[in-house]
């Protein structure tokens, strides 16, 4: 946008200037309609599930006066649209209620996994980027070769392989036997609790501290289901950035910069990948997006303690407050990511400023 | 293609430096325990409220009781801990305990009288779920401070009426009994709340050790109680890790990342076996699997019908497959290891005998609801009893959940069957026998939802009133026998077919020793613990 401003004349200053606004309210309504819907949503189905979220407060043995009285005090009794209207008025405090399980602030719950999942699911994309745009690039410039065939064979294995099989396999052969990474869990016993956690990622932490040791301890517990992770989200990547090289590799554009005499290097990374640069954007933040919520398996094998699996113990806990934060979190980072590549699109296709 | 080239090699750099051999695995250090369990059951900390297994495991080791069991010989039954000794009143309805000297909570405050009776008052006023083990000898919010009061260094607890005392005394060894700092606690009151929001998170008692830290589904961390009267504990800090899965558990077992792994499955348990510096223990623990049906079901009521579905479980076929290891044959409801606990198993599958029983009753073929959570074991004995039962031309529908969906219609009485555990609440016979045989009031809105036999609208046919006699005998050994006596009934009348006792195996790093999980009675011990 501020590229689009810059090359504004004087006398569109105004116009422009007033569509951007305009843009920007467009989309912040549009980002909170679909909050507000998604809380709806969730809300709703959070009360309509049949689940009773005060036998999972008050346990199996509860008399019917205790069931009754933590009923009462969880305003279950009121109306589900005042209840709403309630909860709503206290997530726009930035207050997401307290679990109703451990009784803390579920935002403080939420502070505590979310870095966690967010340092595995950054460095899996990482390596599902790394690795799986250049397969997918090769893989379609030479087309039916054998790099294509490998590239092929390893996307249908991480499309089709169980990732918990994939992890417990990883665990055994990489942990197990061979000794080369560490664990389960961020860290070895020895090394929790060293550094002071400042954003809860510890890889991050630790390099802040300057503590080697804990970063090197670190870093071999996360590989691990990192490259679990990466290996899922590169063969969906490599796929991708294939069928979209292939696409563009055989417009006309390409046949006449062949023709033009230019180098081949020259052809496929500037102009070909050039132009599919805006697709994978979108392509590796949907990755990313669902890494941050959908490695729930993963965690369970590698005892993670994320996001993934905090949403689903408390689903599983009828833990209502703790379902709406994770998914109103969740939510979000998908309409940011949204939003991110809408602006990447912006900056990156001349077709959309 | 030098980009290409340049990203491939930076991809193969992050690989190769994942790949680096761990730093220094293979042993945790030698004054700390780790431990691997499945710890996201823990809602609270505070022993007035908490009342699942992995807190009950946490709460154990950092509050002191009036009274407790030794661990290290729990045969011995309980034992004075906080008192020095108990004296009971000619009617049987006042114990007075006499408090020891100069012990210190963890704060350095002494340890009182004062705080031994507030701590009791608080758990029968806060009424959370536990409260009930307190409130049936007749404690009310309002009566609690007469009936349970501190005189100089003494302890008075009078009973609405008169009880056993060892039924009395076994209910202050439960979660519920433990003793709080009333000083540190009433600090951290906020709206009247006595502590509890404070103390769901952090301790304030005087065991062996003092909470550090609970993340939920994460750890709970434990480091010696530097008052603490007794020997100091060899292990002087103790980390439970939450590791969900029983494959995880074995392999950071065998790795030496941890010392016990606390929920290892019977295959994993099998790939142990006789793996180097790994031991295998079985101890028996408290759990009953049951089914019950309810009677409510114009079928399901007829008694030949109720004795019919006892000869419809194959007891030794899931003994010996599924639950190898895990679980044994029990059919009473005390489980074994308690007082009156007997050992007559007097069913077994026998489809004849059962087709004969229904043909006494004079029923067909029939289908029926059967409700079941969602758990590995749970849903295999669900599939087998499927299986036996259609063999006599019951059609079980099973109806599979989450815990809290499962129990809310049983709880409703809306299942036709259920197929579920039991725990014992406190180490006394009643705790069983005051569910499984007890029901007063069998009318709807008499909502005795903590009760099983109201739960499964059964009326106990005269077993009631048996209970409560048992309740206040004093003389053990008659006791003993009346609960006898109430299970030989309860096996042929009653809708519950009781089928196994739980076994828990653990896996443990062979220098572990003294280990107690607590067997039937009570919970995990860390501070006898050596490596």
């Amino acid at each position: 946008m501020a590229l689009a401003e810059s090359r504004g004349t004087g006398r569109h200053r105004l116009p422009r200037f007033q569509r951007i606004l305009l843009k920007i309210a467009k989309t912040l309504v549009s980002v909170a309609i679909t909050m507000l819907g998604l809380m709806f949503v969730t809300f709703i189905i959070g009360r309509v599930m049949p689940v009773d979220p005060v036998l999972a407060v008050v346990g199996e043995r509860a008399t019917n006066e205790v069931y009754e009285q933590v009923y009462r005090e969880m305003g279950l009794d009121r109306p589900v649209l005042v209840q709403f209207g309630y909860y709503l008025r206290d997530v726009l405090h930035g207050d997401f209620g307290m679990s109703l399980l451990n009784a803390r602030p579920v935002s403080e719950d939420i502070r505590r996994v979310f870095p966690a999942t967010f340092e595995l699911a950054t460095l899996g994309t990482l390596i599902g980027v790394l690795i799986g745009v250049p397969l997918g690039v090769m893989a379609a410039v030479r087309r039916g070769s054998w790099i294509d065939q490998i590239a092929r064979v390893v996307a249908l294995v991480g499309y089709s392989m169980p990732i918990f099989w994939l992890g417990l396999m990883g665990l055994l052969i990489f942990y197990g036997i061979l000794g080369w990474v560490g664990g389960p869990g961020r860290l070895d016993i020895a090394y929790e609790y060293m550094v002071e956690t400042r954003t809860g990622m510890i890889l991050v932490d630790s390099l802040l501290a300057g503590n080697w040791d804990v970063f090197r301890n670190a870093f071999s517990h996360i590989i691990l289901p990192a490259s679990i992770l990466g290996y899922y989200s590169m063969a969906y990547i490599s796929r991708m950035t294939r069928s979209f090289m292939l696409e563009q590799l055989s417009a006309e554009y390409i046949i006449t910069a062949r023709v033009k005499g230019l180098p081949e290097r020259r052809v496929i990374w500037k102009h070909a990948f050039g132009n599919i640069r805006v697709q994978l954007i979108t392509v590796i933040a949907l990755s990313f997006a669902n890494l941050l919520e959908g490695a729930v398996l993963t965690e369970t094998i590698f005892a993670w303690p994320g996001l993934g699996s905090y949403i689903t113990t408390a689903l599983l806990s009828a833990d209502m407050n703790a379902v709406l934060g994770g998914t109103v979190v969740v939510g979000l980072i998908f309409v940011l990511l949204n939003i991110f590549s809408d602006l990447l699109y912006q900056i990156f296709d001349p077709r959309a400023k | 293609m030098s980009f290409l080239k340049n990203i491939t090699t930076a991809a193969a750099m992050a690989l190769m430096v994942g790949l680096v051999p761990a730093p220094g695995t293979a042993e945790t250090p030698t004054d700390v325990l780790v431990i691997a369990n499945r710890i996201d059951d823990i809602t609270t900390l505070d022993p007035a409220e908490s009342f699942e297994f992995a807190g009950s495991d946490v709460s154990r080791n950092i509050y002191s009781k009036l009274v407790n069991f030794d661990p290290m010989n729990l045969d011995a039954g309980y034992q004075p801990e906080l008192a020095a000794s108990w004296d009971v009143s000619e009617d049987g309805k006042t114990i007075t305990f006499t408090m020891k000297e100069g012990l210190k909570f963890a704060s350095g405050n002494p340890i009182r009288a004062e705080d031994a009776a507030w701590s009791l008052q608080r758990a029968v006023k806060l009424n959370k779920t536990p409260s009930f083990i307190l409130t049936q000898f007749g404690f009310t919010p309002e009566n609690v401070e007469q009936m349970i009061r501190a005189d100089g260094n003494k302890v008075i607890i009078t009973t609405d009426k008169q009880y056993a005392t060892s039924f009395v005394l076994n209910c202050l060894t439960a979660t519920i009994g433990g003793i709080l700092d009333k000083e540190v606690v009433m600090q951290h009151e906020v709206d009247g709340d006595m502590g509890n929001a404070w103390l769901k998170t952090n301790s304030a008692g005087s065991g062996p050790y003092k909470l550090v830290t609970w993340k939920p589904n994460e750890t709970v961390v434990l480091e010696t109680n530097p008052n603490w009267w007794g020997p100091e504990p060899a292990m002087k800090r103790v980390i439970v890790r939450h590791v969900a899965e029983s494959a995880t558990q074995r392999l950071l077992l065998e790795r030496g990342d941890i010392d016990v792994a606390r929920n290892l499955n019977p295959q994993d348990v099998a790939g142990l076996e006789g793996a180097p510096g790994i031991a295998i223990d079985s101890e028996l623990r408290g759990r009953i699997m049951y089914i019950a049906v309810n009677q409510k079901h114009p079928i399901l009521s007829k008694p030949e019908v109720r004795q019919a579905i006892k000869y419809l479980i194959d007891y030794q076929g899931m003994q010996d497959s599924f639950l190898k290891g895990q679980y044994v044959i029990h059919q009473n409801f005390l489980p074994a290891t308690y007082l009156g606990a007997v050992d007559e198993n007097p069913f077994s599958l026998d489809i004849e005998k059962a087709k004969e029983l229904l043909a006494q009753a004079g029923v067909g073929p029939f289908e029926i609801e059967a409700g079941v959570r969602e758990a590995q074991e749970r849903l295999e004995i669900a599939q087998s009893l499927q299986n036996t039962f259609a063999q006599a031309g019951i059609t079980l529908k099973l109806t599979v959940g989450t815990g809290k969906q499962i129990l809310g219609r049983y709880r409703a009485r809306d299942l036709d069957m259920y197929i579920g555990a039991w725990g014992p609440d406190y180490p006394d016979p009643h705790t069983n026998a005051g569910t499984f045989a007890y029901n007063p009031d069998n009318r709807d809105e008499a909502k005795l939802t903590g009760l099983l036999a109201w739960r499964n609208a059964w009326d106990t046919d005269g077993l009631t009133p048996k209970v409560e006699a048992a309740v206040i005998e004093k003389d053990r050994d008659l006791r003993a026998q009346m609960y006898r006596d109430i299970q030989a009934e309860f096996r042929a009348k009653s809708p519950f077919g009781i089928m196994f006792q739980r076994i828990e195996q653990t896996g443990r790093r062979d220098n572990v020793q003294n280990l107690s999980l607590g067997g039937a009675i009570t919970a995990v011990s860390y501070w006898p613990v050596t490596k």
